[in-house]
């Protein structure tokens, strides 16, 4: 294509800095929703132990279970809790920005579907509760 | 047309399905075994994951999150710098996701 | 009327002299009415005729005058002078894009992603104007409307950390029209569009940052409309793997 396009050698080529993240709240809060995943998959992979313990007998799952109320492991735990809460808030909040939430003729404010999955997610959570305390 | 062959949809998809996964279920999990049960405050069974139910359950909630993790961490990776290696880092982040998926069904497998 | 004074610190670039662009501050005595633009417009008539940069209609609908004002992106014809507190506003070149010269960007590379996007109705067979018009609900036309209003003013492309990280992401505005124009039900050409979605520089690039809908003056969302595209091509595609002979 021969159309009229500036000198490629005169033009200035700006660079994004390595540290683009921090200069802006928003990018920041974007890196904390992404890492998130990390944070879960960590506690994902302790759970995996867990169950790994289990099947090496009752003894072994016991005394694994008694070190998780040491200081260190209820820490991670709670801030894997703190990250995954927050990966359920943004999830939900993202959600509704893709899938516009109709009524009748009308799209509703994305409010309503986000406090809607944040109701589901919380009577789904005290349904496992229940389910775990029936068994 | 010849359309484009590609399977970052896949990978997308299974994102996605792990994002739904993880925001619904996992911090009950963390708070009832990670926090209660240690605590002290509910009384801890391990008789509840000798159903299959529950195993399959458990392989739904383990192995999807995964592949988030796999999707967020290698696009995250890319954009803080380590977007030279984006192919390798892609390869490896979605190959645990794979090997964490089959470690998983074996786990639960052997309880 | 009420006159106060604001240094505006313009970039200043000049290609074939400069290696890298510099900063020059201009003071200017503003009335109370005035925008970033009419600043940058009475510097050029009686401060400093050298000074470039681009505008047109000065009334948010041409998209020529986006610039970085104090790092954020603004069309400058609808930046008050009044808004901002500080004694001093930064006026940079829209982020991220090639500097041809001061505050003028290369946007050639964008015209080549926006016509990868084919954003024009594309029809198997065009009716005769005889048979009248193509025939939209109200419900139809709510499909793509929301997107119609890209001024194509590069904001949301300098809101972009993706973009500034990989300039071969296709990018939020050429995304949104490629989605304004599928969702379109006069429309018939997604398949001249898929492949330029279906990339890893298409909608694959994009990580939901969102600010490209934060900063869109014409409240376009590009954001919802490349996830929508995701999920689109997403189920496209498990069409695909499970109906392999239905795929056109």
């Amino acid at each position: 294509m021969t159309r009229n396009r500036p000198d490629p050698s005169l033009l200035f080529h700006p660079r994004m800095p390595g540290n683009w993240w921090l200069r802006k709240r928003t990018y920041f809060l974007f890196i904390v929703r992404e890492f998130t995943s990390v944070f879960i998959a960590a506690y994902l992979i302790v759970f995996l132990v867990q169950l790994y313990q289990l099947g090496n007998g009752p003894g072994a799952y016991q005394a694994f279970m008694g070190q998780f109320a040491s200081p260190g492991w209820i820490g991670f735990h709670a801030v894997a809790l703190a990250f995954a809460i927050y990966h359920s808030l943004t999830w939900f909040y993202t959600t509704s920005i893709v899938i516009p939430l109709r009524i009748g003729a009308m799209v509703a404010p994305r409010y309503v579907f986000t406090l809607l999955n944040v109701a589901v997610w919380l009577a789904v959570s005290a349904a496992i509760l229940a389910i775990y305390l029936i068994w | 047309m010849n359309h484009r062959k590609t399977l970052e949809p896949m990978w997308w998809g299974l994102f996605s399905a792990g994002g739904v996964v993880a925001a619904f279920l996992i911090p009950i999990h963390i708070v009832l075994l990670g926090l209660a049960i240690p605590l002290g405050w509910l009384p801890g069974s391990a008789e509840i994951f000798q159903s299959w139910i529950v195993r399959l359950y458990l392989f739904v909630l383990i192995s999807l999150p995964l592949y988030h993790w796999a999707h967020r961490f290698s696009f995250t990776m890319s954009d803080l710098g380590l977007r030279p290696i984006r192919k390798p880092l892609a390869i490896l982040c979605y190959g645990s996701a794979i090997a964490g998926t089959v470690v998983t069904a074996w786990v639960l497998l052997r309880i | 009327m009420s006159e106060r004074t604001v240094s505006l610190k313009v970039t200043r670039y000049r290609p074939g002299q400069d290696s890298t662009p510099t900063a020059q501050s201009y003071e200017v005595a503003y009335p109370d009415d005035w925008v970033v633009l009419d600043a940058l417009n009475f510097i050029k008539d009686h401060v400093d005729g050298t000074l470039s940069f681009r505008w047109s209609c000065r009334m948010g609908v041409c998209g020529s005058c986006g610039m970085m004002v104090n790092g954020e992106p603004r069309l400058t014809c609808s930046a008050f002078l009044r808004e901002f507190d500080s004694q001093e506003i930064r006026i940079e070149p829209l982020a991220h894009f090639p500097v041809i010269r001061d505050l003028v960007i290369d946007m050639s590379g964008f015209l080549d992603k926006l016509k990868s996007v084919s954003p024009w109705i594309i029809r198997d067979t065009e009716k005769d104007p005889s048979e009248g018009e193509y025939l939209q609900s109200p419900k139809q036309l709510d499909a793509y409307h929301p997107f119609t209003a890209c001024i194509n003013c590069l904001l949301c492309y300098s809101a972009c950390p993706i973009f500034g990280l990989e300039t071969d992401f296709i990018g939020p505005a050429a995304l949104a029209l490629a989605h304004r124009y599928n969702e379109d039900s006069r429309d018939q050409g997604s398949a001249a569009r898929w492949n330029a979605i279906n990339d890893h520089n298409g909608a694959w690039q994009c990580t939901f940052v969102g600010e490209c809908s934060v900063v869109c003056p014409k409240s376009v969302d590009p954001a919802a409309a490349i996830q929508r595209l995701k999920v689109d091509t997403a189920k496209q595609w498990v069409r695909s793997v499970l109906l392999p002979w239905g795929q056109k």
